[in-house]
């Protein structure tokens, strides 16, 4: 049919573990911004990634303008007129905006880029996408590597643009911006492709949608035909609550508080600014703000991971000036880091993954023998009293996936960590029952008395879960408010950097 | 004086230029992401292949040009198990290392004690050449040293100033993204090692055929592993590697230049790998300081579909 | 077209397959070596079939491929550990010469008393292993320079040392032109099994360590620190591990291992100082296949020392029956140990191929 500029039919897809892809026909139209959404691991990037040639399907066949074509690389899909933008940024640090760019194109080997600067500045005069071409791509912010990103794909003529996650690393207002400049590329007749989970984005830029569970295709339908509690009911198969109960809880004394904090970041640059708040038991203090903001530095000088260079950390009231990450583990701290990655061991068992931070107590060893009967019976005690899911708890804690990984890690620092719980993007990439579980968990925790720091580029989890909600940008703590009188707008512009009165 | 110091400059760059050669070819493996540790393998295997054909057919040139192929040959076995088969790089250099040792050691023995009847002639570029202290040392080298200065500035240029060098570079760092804008990372990867490989079997060659000149056991002595740390030193700059190989050539003169005065030949013999060690490990300050480092996706394979 | 080769993760790997490949990576290599036999006009079937009866067949040849086990066993315990670590010590072969300069040295010119020279030989050669080895731990830890380069340079570092000895100050009274120290006193001589030249204590040691070190990975609290220290040392360090503890404690105890071993090869078999190439045939880089092999399961590494020792043995076979150089070995232990990586990644992933 010639009205679709894409047709994907019956592309089967499988990895060892999991039918990514089952059957699934995705057709979209030119002029058209077409929302792909689906929870993580619905199989929406993978699909994508089919698409752009980063995978091969087992099974079905592509279509471009109504042409039958192979995809086996990324050059053959820019090639056909494809570009996507990626979730992760596919840039490289140590080259210049212009450089990165230039990359993508056919350039001559004696590198004149000249020629492709005239190109560049035109492309970014037209659609009103401003950017240093000369800065190294380390020394930009998310928002504008992303830019970056989208310059590229256009340089590349792309006629068919995807979008995987866009609007995570972006503030309220850069989403706009971003809708605003989709909006515009459809109306010159491109096709664009928007992948997400987040179903108010749906309902405000695209014109249809088509909704993927466990891999295959729920429906497809009209944007203007649908609403969010529809969506959200197909995504995850049954109704789903979107509010959570918060009862009002007691305050108690302040387990956390920090006082004019300065860190340092990995380039030696100040990551963290003059940083002061307090986090009480009882309480949940939300830390809202875009990744990349100080946020990782200030909770790692917390645990004691990172050093900082000037002001004063309380942790019940004692400082931890010179305190090791083992010492403050012994004053009940959970600690969840963002980075899935940093707080697992893959090649050891799930077992051996529980006891990490207890393994040199009582009863899990004695005079430096592990006693594998305790961690064993402790193990499947957790197990079960956190669901996850795993075979038995010799197997290697790589096997888990997302969700289960992230209730191991659960459960292992909320069983020590009674008194202060840090979480950082607690939820992300987890699917929709997963997220649940991990809200109730925290709040139940804050109504039991724990001290929470939360920690979330998520704006709807900042907002269901706080008691007093902060925002950080740039290092410094821009405002914060009670929960009650939190407004989106408000904390969108402290996102972006507009302070309180501005 | 004078002499001394022509003499002593002469020797330094004799002596640096096989640690050039290889250097840079190194360099250009790992600036592709490939650490490749089966560089004293091939060039040894080199040595030894350069020496035999060059007896063999009475001519150094053909000699170079084995050694340059030999070296290269195997350098895609290296190539094949690091980035198609993706496996441990350390190891598959280790054991191609050995291989090329051991190989050698077989091929090379009828030729022990034998000389070569053409060695490598050493030309005086006119006018240069009569320049004091720099012409004799610097222009009075056989032509093997001039090509390795040249290719050393070529190489840079490459690097820096060319959209393949550019290519290289992006991925070293980031193979996804030069993935996924197009690049071919095996190819590009594959060559670079070839390059690597090509390079190495050269500066063999010419240990083999100029510089000492001779075939014995294990001629190499560890020089490619001085290769590696100086690869590190230069911070992957094949303009870097220039001086830093002489630096290296000089310590080498420096060794035959204090024998005379009593020092144990072999307490001398050790300054090569010490001298490794020490400016390595001031190499590294300077490396953290300038927050430079190796580029980024160094001895990782990269894998496109890997989802776990 | 081009042929694409994809690579698909198996799941669990049987436990059959990995041993499968080891055999297969070995008969492969036993294949490939053939062709340089054949090059000198040797028989292949002929080669091995010598080699092989030397090596395993008779009780002598046996001794002897036990003999060249010991070492074997103890240097790739320590470096299984140092591995695990993710300490890339290839200085072996250094860290053993260092324990054989501590025996010699403290056999003939202190003035330790018989009764108990033996012990202190082997805590010198251990703590001069260890001592080599830390050198460029503590470099890697605190400026982090890249191990492989700098536990190499120590390794010709250490061949240099050994033979200004030799040549220089220790050289030898009695033995005029030699490049040779004097014999050892007998009461630093270690135990031999009568018959044979297998030096008891060494032997003991080697074997007990292999099972020590294997228990206190897996059993004990510095065995759950070392694992996971070089799994992820982001966790490790929130954890409390301290990854310099775990890095230079791994590193001590493979080059001391080392050193042992250097000590045994004095004090049991050479009695002397002599050239580092006659006291160490490549046990530093042979152990590198054992440790990649046996993996700390002491079993492994005892079979597979066995296994490699008798092929040094067969070493000397082919130099002195079939006149091929010793350097074959090195040849054979190259291929081995390049088909047993590819046999790794096919144990691990199913390789499919698109047209």
């Amino acid at each position: 049919m010639e009205q679709y500029i894409v047709e994907m039919r019956n592309i089967v897809k499988r990895f060892p573990e999991v039918l990514a892809n089952d059957h699934i026909t995705f057709k979209v139209k030119a002029g058209e911004v077409h929302a792909l959404l689906g929870e993580n691991g619905a199989g929406k990037t993978t699909l994508m990634n089919i698409l752009y040639g980063i995978y091969s399907a087992d099974e079905g066949e592509i279509y471009i303008n109504g042409r039958k074509v192979q995809i086996s690389s990324p050059r053959d899909a820019i090639n056909l007129g494809i570009g996507m933008v990626h979730q992760h940024f596919m840039l490289i640090d140590t080259l210049t905006v212009l450089e990165n760019i230039a990359l993508s194109l056919e350039i001559p080997f004696w590198k004149p880029l000249d020629k492709i600067r005239i190109k560049v500045e035109e492309v970014m005069k037209r659609y009103g996408l401003k950017v240093d071409l000369d800065a190294k791509i380390w020394q930009l912010s998310t928002g504008e590597k992303q830019r970056v990103e989208i310059i590229k794909i256009i340089c590349r003529g792309a006629q068919i643009l995807i979008l995987d996650e866009p609007t995570s690393v972006l503030t309220p207002t850069e989403t706009k911006e971003l809708f605003k400049f989709l909006r515009k590329m459809a109306s010159e007749g491109k096709a664009i492709i928007f992948v997400t989970h987040k179903l108010k984005e749906v309902m405000e830029v695209s014109d249809r949608v088509t909704v993927l569970r466990k891999g295959k295709v729920i429906a497809t339908l009209e944007t203007s035909e649908t609403n969010e509690r529809m969506l959200a009911k197909m995504m995850v198969g049954r109704d789903v609550i979107f509010e959570l109960e918060k009862a009002p809880s007691i305050i108690g004394d302040p387990i956390l508080k920090v006082e004019k904090l300065r860190v340092l970041n990995d380039r030696g640059t100040i990551a963290v600014k003059d940083v002061s708040f307090t986090v009480h038991s009882g309480e949940i203090y939300g830390i809202a703000g875009v990744a990349g903001n100080g946020q990782k530095e200030l909770v790692e000088a917390i645990v004691g991971l990172r050093r900082k260079i000037s002001g004063k950390i309380f942790i019940n009231g004692i400082e931890i000036e010179k305190l090791n990450p083992r010492d403050i583990g012994e004053m009940e701290i959970a600690f969840i880091p963002e980075d899935r990655r940093m707080g697992y061991i893959p090649n050891m068992s799930v077992a051996e993954n529980l006891i990490l931070r207890s393994y040199n107590k009582a009863p899990f060893s004695k005079w430096m023998l592990l006693n594998y009967n305790a961690i064993k019976e402790y193990a499947q005690k957790l197990i079960d009293e956190y669901k996850i899911v795993t075979p038995n708890e010799n197997v290697m804690a790589k096997l888990l996936s997302g969700g289960n990984l992230q209730r191991m890690i659960l459960a292992r620092e909320l069983t020590i960590g009674k008194k202060l719980i840090i979480a950082v993007h607690p939820t992300y990439g987890l699917d929709v029952g997963s997220t649940e579980y991990v809200r109730k968990l925290l709040l139940k925790r804050r109504n039991e008395g724990s001290a929470v720091l939360l920690i979330s580029e998520d704006l709807d989890e900042i907002l269901a879960l706080s008691d007093r909600i902060a925002v950080m940008f740039e290092g410094e703590i821009i405002g914060e408010v009670e929960a009650e009188k939190a407004n989106i707008e408000k904390i969108g512009l402290m996102m972006a950097g507009v302070k309180e009165g501005e | 004086m004078q002499s001394y110091i022509e003499a002593l400059l002469y020797s330094a760059i004799r002596a640096g230029t096989p640690l050039l050669i290889a250097t840079i070819g190194e360099i250009y493996a790992e600036r592709s992401g490939v650490m490749n540790l089966g560089v004293e393998g091939m060039m040894i295997m080199g040595a030894v292949t350069g020496y035999m054909v060059t007896y063999m057919f009475n001519d150094p040139w053909i000699g170079i040009l084995a050694a340059i192929i030999v070296g290269g040959l195997i350098s895609l076995i290296h190539a094949f198990l690091s980035i198609t088969l993706r496996v441990n790089q350390v190891v598959s250099g280790l054991s191609l290392t050995m291989l090329g040792l051991g190989l050698s050691s077989i091929m090379g023995k009828k030729y022990v004690g034998i000389s070569l009847p053409v060695t490598i002639i050493p030309i005086k570029i006119p006018i240069l050449s009569e320049i004091p202290i720099i012409g004799p040392s610097l222009f009075s080298q056989d032509p093997i040293v001039y090509i390795s200065m040249i290719l050393a500035i070529i190489m840079w240029i490459i690097l820096f100033k060319t959209s393949f060098g550019m290519k290289i570079r992006a991925v070293g760092e980031n193979p996804a993204a030069a993935d996924s804008a197009g690049i071919n990372v095996f190819m590009i990867r594959y060559i670079c090692v070839l390059i690597g490989g090509m390079l190495s079997g050269l500066a063999g060659a010419y240990l083999s055929e100029s510089y000492t000149p001779a075939w014995i056991e294990n001629l190499t002595a560890g020089i490619g592993w001085i290769v590696i740390g100086l690869t590190i030193f230069s911070l992957w700059n094949p303009l870097r590697a220039l001086w830093g190989s002489y630096f290296f050539g000089g310590i080498r003169a420096l060794q035959f230049r204090l024998q005379p005065l009593g020092i144990s030949p072999n307490i001398l013999a050790m300054l090569p790998y010490a001298s490794t060690i020490i400016v390595l490990s001031i190499g590294a300050k300077e490396t953290i300081r300038k927050r430079i480092g190796a580029p980024s996706a160094l001895g990782k394979p990269y894998i496109r579909e890997e989802k776990y | 077209m081009v042929i694409k080769i994809r690579f698909e993760r198996r799941v669990s790997p049987p436990k059959y397959l990995s041993i499968l490949y080891v055999i297969i990576s070995i008969l492969s290599a036993f294949f490939v070596s053939g062709f340089i036999f054949k090059a000198y006009g040797i028989n292949p079937i002929l080669a091995y079939r010598i080699i092989f009866t030397h090596a395993y067949g008779s009780p002598s040849g046996i001794y002897e491929t036990i003999v060249k086990a010991i070492p074997l066993i103890l240097c790739s315990v320590g470096l299984s550990l140092a591995f695990k670590a993710e300490m890339w010590n290839i200085g072996a072969e250094g860290q053993l010469l260092l324990g054989a300069i501590m025996a010699t040295g403290l056999a003939l010119f202190t003035p330790t008393p018989p009764s108990i020279i033996v012990p202190v030989m082997f805590i010198g050669g251990f703590m001069a292993g260890a001592l080599w080895a830390v050198i460029p731990a503590i470099l890697k830890v605190l400026l982090n320079v890249n191990e492989v380069i700098t536990t190499m340079m120590m390794n010709y570092i250490a061949i240099e040392l050994v033979r200004y000895l030799i040549y220089g100050p220790w050289r030898g009274s009695k033995e005029w032109g030699y490049p040779i120290t004097d014999e050892i006193p007998d009461a630093a001589k270690l135990i031999c099994i009568p018959g044979t030249r297998i030096h008891i204590p060494t032997l003991a040691i080697a074997i007990s360590t292999a099972f020590i070190v294997y228990l206190i990975i897996m059993r004990t609290t510095l065995g759950y620190e070392i694992r996971v220290a070089g799994e992820n040392p982001e966790a490790a360090r929130y954890a409390g591990i301290s990854y310099l503890k775990i890095s230079i404690l791994s590193m001590i105890i493979s080059g001391g291992l080392a050193g042992i071993a250097g000590v045994g090869e004095i004090a049991g078999i050479h009695y002397r100082l002599r050239y580092p190439e006659s006291i160490s045939m490549g046990y530093g880089f042979t152990s590198i296949i054992v440790a990649w092999l046996g993996r700390l399961n002491p079993i492994s590494i005892i079979i597979a020392s066995i296994f490699f020792g008798g092929l040094l043995v067969g070493g000397y076979v082919m130099k002195m029956i079939l006149g091929l150089p010793v350097a074959v070995v090195y040849v054979f232990n190259g291929i081995t140990l390049m088909f047993i990586l590819v046999g790794g990644v096919l144990s691990q992933y199913k390789i499919k191929l698109r047209g």
